[in-house]
């Protein structure tokens, strides 16, 4: 349906940048795009399985939004998989950084994925990095 | 006629009324109205947009009071 992949690339572990890659994918998912997410560094355990706690505001706008009934980042990215089929991918360096096996992750993951295969897979979509 | 269904999304910011709308259009039949309620500016806007792309009927768009109610016909 459309002419390009969106990928993004998730590295940053603050509200801001999250809830927009959030935005981003599930919007883009949604409207009919493939898209692909990478999830790495700070950004990687927010997905770990039952963790909910939030993630800091970088700047005023991030602390503005906490008092907001916005829709949480989490919500976003699981809905961009199941109404939009994104496929979310966590970054197996990171895992094994963090020492996170895939049982630890959330259901709505794809399998551990190395930068190798995702620079692949995006060769010929748009990358988002935030 | 089948009856409108109402998706209340007041309260929510970008992109909230439009997820509510589309787990909404998943569980509503092929012909069904939906009327949207909204506080948020930016989904009046993008809603009729999304409407657009992916092909469902966009019906209209009232407001009155900071408070938008888009109306969308589910045509597949």
């Amino acid at each position: 349906m459309s002419a390009s992949k969106i990928c993004v690339v998730v590295v940053s572990g603050s509200l801001e940048r999250l809830q927009m890659a959030a935005m981003v994918a599930s919007v883009a998912a949604v409207s009919g795009q493939e898209v692909m997410v990478f999830l790495s560094m700070n950004a990687l355990p927010y997905f770990a399985k039952g963790n909910i706690s939030k993630a800091p505001h970088e700047g005023e706008m991030g602390r503005i939004m906490e008092g907001k009934k916005i829709p949480e980042f989490r919500t976003l990215f699981e809905q961009a998989v199941e109404l939009g089929d994104a496929k979310i991918y966590p970054c197996s360096m990171a895992m094994d950084v963090l020492g996170i096996e895939q049982v630890g992750l959330e259901g709505y993951l794809e399998s551990a994925t190395g930068l190798t295969k995702f620079l692949h897979d995006a060769q010929d979509g748009q990358v988002w990095t935030f | 006629m089948t009856e409108k269904k109402i998706v209340d999304g007041r309260g929510s910011f970008c992109p909230g009324p439009l997820m509510e709308l589309i787990v909404a259009l998943k569980s509503s039949q092929v012909g069904d109205v939906l009327e949207v309620l909204s506080t948020d500016k930016g989904s009046a806007n993008d809603i009729p947009e999304w409407l657009r792309k992916v092909g469902h009927e966009y019906i209209s768009t009232t407001e009155s009071n900071g408070e938008w109610h888009i109306t969308v016909r589910k045509t597949k």
